[in-house]
């Protein structure tokens, strides 16, 4: 997937690529008027002969030319900073359209308004101007989505906001900006940008709780679950209740991806995952339960059951 | 010192012969010429151990979902390197040239307090094999250099790495404030008679700045590794977010120490660069007031910085634009050392040895590791790259393309006064060039990568486009450096059994440590030459010349 700050989606992206633009000609202006001169003194000023050359010390004119310019530039580039920073940080008006809450080593996301979780996926609609609540469960995280816009810390004990407007539909990828321990680097996640019909769908499908399961396979894994420790971190709305520890799993089989971007969710993939969670994402929390083949298909069908 | 009179007898007395057990001299040396060595000789080894956790580091992320370091070991790794390079090589292989160059380039015989000066070297040396037992004890540290709360704290970092981490750089930091602490009363109270503060040598002049910013700067992490152990050891709160404390304190301690840490890595390197670049180009240092003082405007800079390395913190826009404007302002004084350098230069008459290659490297690269400095204090421009490997490539621009480049003009230029001989510029050559094109292709494409959108401090990465053939560029470009490194240690080597003689003034120099022999005796001089100017034995030759 294309990730590069090159490519901005949203109108924040677009303004801090622009800043980016314009810093590049000022730095590039000074690494040639540092690199020329010396090219040409390299090829020029060899030494030739046994002469010393004539002993200058030093001239206060230039000395002021080469302070003024410099300091003429970055006040140039402070300048457009700020500008730049007003129209990436809008003022924060309103309660988060969004919370999303940095986890070792996966990202819960929150709707409050429509009471709907999920993890890993953030849904949003185009064209709106969303409002992103960052926070921490336990150790400092970074919630960073390049073409989408800036960095912004997720810190525990306190609520940071990023406001995000994707301008086209599409899935774009971010990550874990901050070393938050042993599987930072996969601790990523992505954002799907939905037209606003798709996504209010998306949002009451989210919000609805679990569809119990009747019969087969599913039936049987709905009670290996509650049987074995799963229930004990993992919530599936309507047929558990429990503290979130995990992710929540209640609409997990509509999720595109495993284990924070580590894995395509397909059938055999959740299967081998609950298989050997610590061979796939090493040291991450999921424990190997040691399932028997039985246990592994049922839940397997199970979760696959919760779209 | 010199109206003491001499005990009578004892220029006559029959001294013992020295003692067969060499290894006792060093070891009991008060002399700042073997303590200088024994630190350049122990960085060099820690260099090479740091240098072989970035090769497996590079050999880890040579391409995507690699396994050859498991998570926890490439943390750890990643954590030790730049711990080592940070501690253990780039502060004390500086305090090492400091601890030799000071007195023979001021002319006096030793340090100020030669006992402490001992001190300093083996508590940096036992707080280096204290951070390296902590592989031995099971689990070395891996928090990251940084070691940000609360994941350096108890509940996250359950093993002892962090412990041995916080007590082995608190020893470094002990033995670094007292060789501060020494070299200020050092340049203050032992220059030559004519040594007047606006004739020092320039290296000394940085090194006097840069004690300076130890003294501010050290306490300040002392202190906050000592509040970590107290948050580990006793249960307290300082950086966990329960019970009143705060993970962002830590930040603001560590940084208010780590910021102006980066500029005590670069100022005794500018010295180093203000030294090398008028003797090869048989020039005085252009603006030598405007270079002087441009690392003071530095220095005081540097303490109001730190907190651009938290814009992604979220601490708000009127902090951001304060933070960004000092940063921004530091790279006026830093822009106005380069074009005094490059002023220098012109119109000279320039001899193109390894330290003059090193020097004119050091010019480019760090200029691009600034020019990205300047990009990081457009704050929003920090929004997006910070934390990327961006800034990996950044920040190893400025410390190894910057003071690592530096410090080998400095080692080209001085071996000969520490050892009698030359080292070999054929073999320094070659050294030159691996190192040179090895660095480029390791760091800048990591510009790239960081745009691309590759965060760093990863054990591994997904296969994005572009990202397996940058990093793979990347570890060749390590490997390179790998083998650079191993020619300049053959050149050491074979230089030290059969170099060149050097005789005392190879370069024809101009400042008093190469008044003397080479290697100098163990009180230096048996005359100091009079000063009356910046470039005393320049003056010497031209009697009646110009006096600049």
């Amino acid at each position: 997937m294309h990730v590069s700050v090159f490519s901005p989606a949203s109108p924040q992206a677009t303004e801090l690529l622009w800043l980016w633009n314009v810093c590049m000609w000022v730095c590039g202006f000074i690494l040639a008027a540092v690199t020329l001169p010396i090219l040409y003194i390299v090829v020029r000023y060899r030494r030739h002969g046994e002469n010393e050359p004539p002993q200058i010390a030093g001239n206060k004119r230039l000395e002021i030319v080469w302070t003024i310019i410099p300091l003429a530039l970055v006040g140039f580039l402070f300048v457009l900073s700020i500008r730049t920073a007003r129209a990436v940080d809008h003022h924060v008006s309103r309660e988060p359209d969004v919370v999303v809450t940095g986890h070792q080593w996966w990202w819960e996301v929150a709707y409050p308004a429509a009471n709907a979780i999920t993890a890993n996926e953030i849904h949003l609609p185009v064209g709106r101007d969303m409002l992103i609540g960052i926070e921490a469960a336990d150790v400092i995280h970074d919630f960073w989505v390049p073409r989408l816009g800036r960095k912004i810390d997720a810190i525990p004990g306190r609520r940071n906001f990023v406001w995000i407007r994707a301008e086209q539909p599409g899935d774009y990828e971010g990550a874990c900006a901050e070393y938050c321990g042993a599987q930072h680097a996969w601790m990523r996640f992505r954002v799907v940008a939905q037209l606003p019909a798709a996504y209010d769908s998306w949002l009451t499908a989210q919000a609805a709780a679990a569809i119990t399961p009747a019969s087969g396979d599913a039936k049987l894994g709905q009670t290996r679950f509650g049987e074995l420790t799963c229930a004990n971190c993992h919530n599936i709305r309507g047929i558990n209740k429990q503290k979130q520890y995990g992710p929540d799993l209640t609409h997990i089989a509509s999720r595109k991806m495993l284990a924070a971007e580590r894995l395509e969710n397909t059938p055999g993939n959740l299967k081998n995952w609950l298989r050997q969670p610590n061979i796939i994402k090493p040291n991450c929390e999921m424990p190997d339960l040691k399932l028997s083949d039985g246990d592994l298909t049922v839940l397997t069908a199970l979760l696959e059951s919760l779209k | 010192m010199s109206d003491v009179p001499i005990t009578p007898g004892l220029l006559d007395a029959d001294f013992p012969a020295p003692s067969e057990s060499r290894w006792l001299e060093w070891v009991a040396t008060v002399d700042h010429k073997r303590i200088g060595i024994l630190y350049l000789v122990t960085t060099l080894f820690f260099f090479c151990l740091g240098g072989i956790e970035a090769l497996l580091i590079r050999v880890q992320l040579a391409w995507p979902g690699n396994s050859f370091l498991s998570p926890e070991m490439y943390n750890q790794i990643f954590t030790m390197h730049g711990t080592t390079m940070v501690f253990l090589v780039v502060v004390p292989l500086l305090l090492g040239l400091a601890n030799y160059l000071t007195p023979l380039m001021i002319g006096a015989s030793d340090m100020a307090l030669p006992r402490l000066n001992a001190f300093s070297f083996w508590v940096f040396l036992f707080g280096g094999v204290l951070l390296y037992f902590s592989f031995v004890s099971g689990h070395a540290p891996s928090a990251g250099w940084f070691s940000y709360a609360p994941l350096s704290e108890k509940g996250f970092s359950t093993r002892y790495g962090l412990d041995y981490w916080a007590l082995a750089l608190l020893g470094i930091g002990v033995g670094t404030i007292a060789t501060a602490i020494n070299l200020i009363v050092t340049i203050v109270n032992l220059r030559t008679e004519g040594l007047t503060i606006r004739r020092l040598p320039l290296f000394v002049w940085m090194v006097f700045v840069n004690s300076f910013l130890i003294i501010f700067a050290l306490p300040a992490l002392n202190a906050s590794l000592v509040m970590l152990l107290i948050d580990r050891q006793l249960n307290a709160h300082f950086f966990t977010q329960l019970g009143g404390g705060s993970p962002i304190l830590w930040q603001h301690y560590f940084w208010s120490f780590g910021h102006p840490e980066v500029y005590i890595m670069v100022l005794p390197a500018f010295g180093i660069i203000s030294e090398v670049i008028p003797v090869f180009s048989r020039k005085p240092i252009f603006g030598y007031g405007f270079v002087a003082a441009s690392t003071v405007a530095i220095a005081l800079l540097s303490i109001g910085v730190w907190a651009h390395h938290m814009f992604a913190v979220g601490l708000g826009h009127a902090w951001d634009y304060a933070f960004g404007a000092s940063s921004l302002l530091i790279a006026v004084p830093t822009g106005v050392k380069v074009f005094n350098w490059i002023a220098t230069m012109w119109g000279g008459s320039i001899r193109f040895t390894t330290s003059m290659l090193f020097a004119i490297a050091f010019l480019f690269t760090f200029t691009i590791g600034g020019l990205s400095g300047v990009t990081f204090a457009t704050v929003p421009i920090d929004w997006q790259v910070t934390d990327s490997y961006y800034v990996v490539a950044h920040m190893h621009y400025v410390l190894f393309g910057g003071t690592l480049f530096g410090v080998m003009a400095g080692i080209y230029y001085w071996f000969p006064k520490m050892s009698g001989r030359l080292l070999s510029e054929r073999w320094g050559a070659v050294h030159f060039w691996l190192m040179f094109i090895g660095f480029h292709l390791t760091f800048f494409i990591q510009h790239f990568l960081g745009l691309d959108g590759m965060p760093r401090r990863v054990y591994t990465y997904p296969d994005h486009p572009g990202w397996a053939m940058m990093n793979l560029t990347s570890t060749i470009g390590a490997f390179v450096i790998g083998i650079s490194v191993l020619v300049l240690l053959t050149n050491i080597v074979v230089s030290l059994r059969g170099g060149e003689p050097a005789g005392d003034n190879p370069w024809n120099a101009w400042t008093l440590e190469w008044a003397t022999t080479s290697p100098p005796p163990e009180h230096n001089f048996d005359a100091v030459p009079p000063v009356h100017g910046p470039r005393p034995l320049w003056d010497l030759a031209h009697p009646q010349g110009e006096r600049a």
